[in-house]
């Protein structure tokens, strides 16, 4: 668990945790620039506390749709040379990544 | 010949469709007015030459022997960078997409193509659709044809100058927060954000999908209009999208607005709103008066939550959708010997985001984790409920919502880069209408000093027809002319 | 391995997430990609949603709902009439759109069914074991190495599985050995197949993550177990490992760790707490599924017959003991194995004998399932004819069984082939037995007395026919010889 500082704030190691858990990679002076900015957003975001939301439902989806299925039908899938064109690495037909370990 | 480029898409409809116009004649005019802008306004980031020529002789071809044509037939529309175009660059304005050639049309281009409409290139924007001026894209940022001093807005700004320095009639943006209608205000257009689910977001490259719509950017509400009706319309391949057959939008546009009950939340006209946009704002609601309709003051309390709901909902989906950028399948690929998987995510995406998207994805990466996910993600869903009950409420009295699209006049480029949380600011209008899903319009009202004030209205669900007939009656009250 | 019956000093705890592949489905989870993936080169079966394209947006297969709804049924479930998507962030190169389309059961999310139950039978007792919740969701692509995962230089993807439909079955952790889980694990297959939504004998189509916990101590994760065979023997190696580490008074940490199945041991992966915030939120691009209670009577109207039902219809309709029906219905090529030579053959308690013992014993000895059977109901009858009007013994038919096993071949191919057919005639037995006395002279004169030495004649005569001689007809012909010889002496 991240250490949680003052609420409604975020701390330098924060900002470093997140960006680890966010697979983004932050320079020192990135680091430093992003904690101040970040914490004037969270200054602003810090007025949704003053909302009343006891017993309020969340709101994802504005047309209230229910059901959208597709049949179990086949489509036509890409042709390989097109799934792949975009890949800058293959090797026979497999796209390749980075070593894992 | 060479004033081509100056007609409206209906007028090049009539004349294509009539035979009086050549489409070959007249794409050649519009790329010709294209290489003499663009250098200066710097819309477009592609320019698909041969692509329209081709279909302009396809057209041309058509309309000879006999054979019906659509109703885009000839025009040439321009389209954001973020629509995915088959085997043309979409980049999404960015360094982590530069390199990427989609293998499919998105919905809406392949119901362009198949209403004869010919696409002409594709515009600049800021980067993944994250931005209020078009500043944050990697490419550079596209110039305010009224002042080239001066941000088109965004995050469509490429597709808005496009349209206003009459490169091309018709183009198509984006809204996730307002980013059609703000550079529709700042370039003196108009833009609609249609009702979330009326147009397919297939091919829509995603920055927050329970905000976002694809909308036009267009010189007058009768191409707006005309646009709407050719994208609009269910799609099985979008789960979100709308079983509701959508209205003939050209066909009520004409309509008076005798009665018309026009709503003014006196939050739109608070502190922070430039006095002078203020003013104009409520001279073009006069207008609307004089022409029939009525106008009540009225309160929406929970708008003072939009913004900041806004940015989280936004940022955390933003978090997640950007997360497939990975440089494995497609993208910006910057692998070092001996990099690891996590080693080289991590640096490739660096390398590949400006600092505006690594914020937003920190952010909300940030809202979404284990401790916070309910004082910000859930919190901010709750808000967005107490906005929708506010609306629900408001349109029983009144048919529609009129007030500022921006609270700022156009400002000169480079004047808020550093100060993020100033930028956000401007979204404060146009925010609400992204939460509730409802339909937004912003209309050309005034010039200030020679710099472009827009209208804005929001309407209940599918009332798109409202919007374009009042903003019918706003604009015809504003001739601003055209700046270049 | 050491014993790992549950002692009541160490108690142990298990609880197992299974995720099955709808390996019935023609098409993807989301798009509409031909699922039939397993023999084609890789990335064939491949389209802008599957392969995570910026843009593509998922749609829902129809016929995933409705084999979901068959599964939670089947275990007796609560179907939650309004379920939600749930979007599961992580970043793998395995993961197209390094997030997985799922479902999740906490802070207001709702899963598809929850509350169910399995009922087993181990050491001579019904169990229950119960299901804490089902959900849909997507599968991953296929990562391959050059050499091993810590060696390779670099990771290869094949997203052809990619986007295909999965349900995860999650289990509370009541299961008390690795045999019970087995057990468990073979029934849920066999609900599984009998709904004919999954076919579990296919590559990769079920694969199992457990829980164990010992002594009531912390809950140690153990991934990667890529069979249900595979199953018994990481949850053995497991328990071992920990009771030992017990032993010397060493306490378990919480922790994630992966079969080895090669060396078979499990090893412990880096797992900080953190590493696992996979920051759940609701999947915007799909709308929620709510079940009427309409849709769910037109499914319980079409579900098949399931395990439980079957094997008392075994039991009614063709008198077969508990013990048989419960056999053959634990596995559904077993039980349509038995049902067709039943329609072929009249005594079914015969054929579910040899099916139970001899059959099986020989098709697990060659290592195949009995999917893969190359005996086929028809040749098992066709033996069982042969014993039935005497052309074989039964004690032949064993080993033309296993021939018949091995290769394919009909039994009366091979009975010809390597004569076993069963001498029958008087003549040639006596022939055979005027043989033995003549080579046996003492037995026959201890035979005389003892009833061992009459058996052993006996069995010199089979000896020498290589099994084939009736051995009823022999065991009269030597007792009346000896009945001779006692009458001249």
């Amino acid at each position: 668990m991240m250490d949680k500082g003052e609420r409604g704030r975020i701390s330098k190691k924060q900002v470093e945790h997140i960006a680890e858990l966010a697979r983004i990679e932050l320079s020192e002076e990135e680091k430093r620039l992003f904690t101040e900015q970040l914490n004037e957003i969270l200054d602003y975001f810090k007025v949704l506390d003053e909302a009343d939301t006891k017993d309020v439902q969340p709101m994802l989806s504005v047309l209230g749709l229910r059901d959208v299925w597709r049949g179990d039908v086949p489509c036509p899938c890409l042709p390989v040379e097109e799934a792949l064109q975009n890949a800058p690495r293959k090797e026979k037909g497999h796209i390749k990544a980075p070593k894992i370990a | 010949m060479s004033n081509l480029y100056a007609l409206t898409a209906r007028e090049v409809v009539s004349r294509v469709t009539s035979g009086t116009l050549s489409a070959e004649e007249y794409v050649d005019a519009v790329l010709s007015r294209i290489r003499d802008m663009d250098d200066k306004v710097y819309a477009f980031l592609t320019i698909m030459e041969a692509d329209a020529r081709a279909k302009a002789k396809e057209i041309d071809a058509k309309a000879k022997s006999g054979k019906p044509l659509g109703r885009l037939a000839g025009v040439t529309v321009a389209l954001k960078d973020n629509l995915c175009t088959r085997g043309v660059p979409t980049t999404c304005s960015s360094r982590m997409l530069g390199n990427f050639k989609p293998p499919y049309d998105a919905k809406v281009v392949e119901r362009l193509r198949k209403e004869d409409a010919i696409i002409i290139g594709k515009t600049n924007m800021d980067e993944f659709a994250m931005g209020t001026s078009t500043e944050t894209s990697y490419f550079g940022p596209t110039r305010n044809p009224w002042d080239l001093d001066y941000v088109p807005g965004g995050s469509s700004g490429g597709s808005a100058a496009a349209v206003a320095a009459r490169e091309a009639p018709l183009a198509l943006g984006s809204d996730t927060g307002g980013s059609v209608r703000c550079p529709a205000s700042f370039c003196s257009l108009v833009g609609l954000k249609p009702t979330y689910g009326l147009v397919s977001r297939y091919g829509l490259i995603a920055y927050a999908n329970s905000l976002e719509q694809i909308g036009p950017i267009t010189r007058d509400v009768f191409d707006c209009a005309l646009l709407l009706d050719a994208i609009a319309g269910h799609d099985p391949r979008d789960s979100t999208s709308s079983p509701t057959t959508p209205k003939n939008h050209v066909k009520s546009i004409e309509e008076p607005v005798d009665g018309l009950r026009v709503g003014v939340p006196k939050e739109f006209f608070g502190e922070g709103v430039d006095p002078a946009v203020s003013r104009e704002v409520g001279r073009g609601i006069a207008r609307l008066e004089e022409a029939g309709a009525t106008s009540l003051e009225l309160s929406l309390p929970s708008l003072r939550y939009a913004l900041a709901a806004y940015y989280i909902v936004a940022m955390s989906e933003a978090s997640s959708n950007l997360a497939r950028y990975d440089g494995v399948r497609y993208g910006y690929n910057n692998l070092q010997p001996n990099d690891d998987w996590n080693t080289f995510f991590s640096r490739n995406r660096r390398e590949g985001f400006g600092p505006e998207v690594r914020r937003r994805i920190i952010l909300g990466t940030y809202a979404l984790s284990a401790g916070y996910y309910n004082r910000y993600y859930l919190k901010a869903l709750q808000v967005r409920t107490l906005i929708r009950e506010d609306f629900e409420e408001a349109f029983k009295s009144c048919d529609i919502l009129a007030g500022p699209t921006m609270p700022v006049l156009p400002f000169k480029l480079g004047e808020k880069v550093s100060d993020p949380l100033a930028l956000y600011m401007c979204d404060i209008l146009t925010v609400p209408a992204n939460l509730v899903g409802c339909p937004a319009i912003s209309v050309p009202c005034a010039l200030v000093d020679g710099l472009p004030v827009g209208l804005q209205m929001m309407a209940p669900f599918f009332r798109e027809d409202l919007l374009l007939r009042a903003g019918r009656v706003v604009a015809e009250g504003f001739q601003g002319g055209w700046p270049m | 391995m050491a014993d790992v019956k549950a002692t009541m000093e160490h108690e142990v705890k298990i609880g197992l997430e299974i995720h099955c592949q709808l390996t019935n489905l023609k098409t993807k989870l989301f798009c509409g990609c031909s699922a039939d993936y397993r023999k084609d080169p890789p990335n064939t079966h491949l389209c802008p949603v599957c392969l995570g394209l910026p843009g593509s947006l998922p749609v829902l297969n129809a016929s995933a709902v409705e084999d979901a709804t068959m599964v939670a049924l089947a275990l007796g479930c609560e179907i939650q009439k309004l379920n939600y998507s749930y979007r599961k962030n992580y970043y793998y190169p395995d993961m197209p759109k390094n997030f997985q389309i799922s479902q999740y059961d906490r802070a207001g999310a709702v899963p598809f069914a929850v509350k169910g139950k399995v009922i087993i039978r181990a050491e001579d007792a019904s169990k229950d074991i119960h299901i804490t919740r089902i959900q849909i969701e997507e599968d991953p692509g296929k990562l391959s190495y050059l050499g091993t995962i810590d060696t390779s230089p670099y990771t290869l993807v094949d997203y052809n599985r990619a986007g295909i439909g999965l349900l995860e079955i999650v289990t509370e952790p009541v299961l008390e050995s690795p045999q019970q889980a087995r057990v468990f694990l073979q029934k849920l297959r066999s609900i599984l197949e009998h709904l004919g939504v999954s076919d579990g004998g296919l590559e990769g189509a079920m694969r199992c993550d457990a829980n164990i916990s010992l002594a009531g101590g912390k809950r140690v994760e153990v991934k990667n177990i890529s069979s249900f065979k595979e199953v018994e023997r990481a949850l053995s190696f497991e328990i071992s490992r920990q009771r030992s580490l017990l032993a010397k008074g060493v306490s378990i940490s919480m922790e994630t760790r992966h079969w080895d199945d090669v060396r078979r041991v499990t090893v412990s992966l880096r797992t900080k707490e953190e590493e696992h915030d996979y920051r759940y939120f609701p999947e915007a691009d799909l709308v929620p599924i709510s079940l009427t209670e309409e849709y769910l009577e037109a499914i319980r109207a079409k579900m098949p017959e399931l395990p439980d039902a079957r094997a008392e219809r075994f039991i009614k309709q063709y008198g077969l003991p508990e013990y048989d029906a419960g056999v053959l219905t634990g596995e559904k090529g077993l039980a349509d194995f038995f049902e067709e030579c039943a329609r072929l053959y009249e005594r079914p308690k015969e054929v579910s004998n040899w099916i139970m013992t001899d059959l099986l014993r020989w098709l697990h000895e060659e290592d195949v399932e009995i999917g893969e059977s190359k005996v086929l109901p028809a040749g098992l009858v066709e033996m069982l004819r042969l014993i039935g009007d005497g052309t074989i013994s039964g004690k032949i038919a064993k080993t033309v069984l296993r021939e018949m096993v091995k290769t394919g071949r009909g039994p009366r191919e091979i009975v010809e082939e390597r004569g076993l057919l069963r001498i029958a005639s008087e003549k040639q037995v006596r022939a055979l037995v005027d043989r033995v006395f003549e080579e046996n002279p003492k037995a026959v004169q201890d035979a005389l007395t003892d009833e061992k030495a009459v058996h052993f004649l006996v069995g010199q005569v089979m000896r020498l026919t290589k099994g084939k001689a009736d051995p009823e007809l022999t065991n009269r012909i030597v007792r009346r010889k000896l009945a001779e010889r006692t009458g001249k002496a």
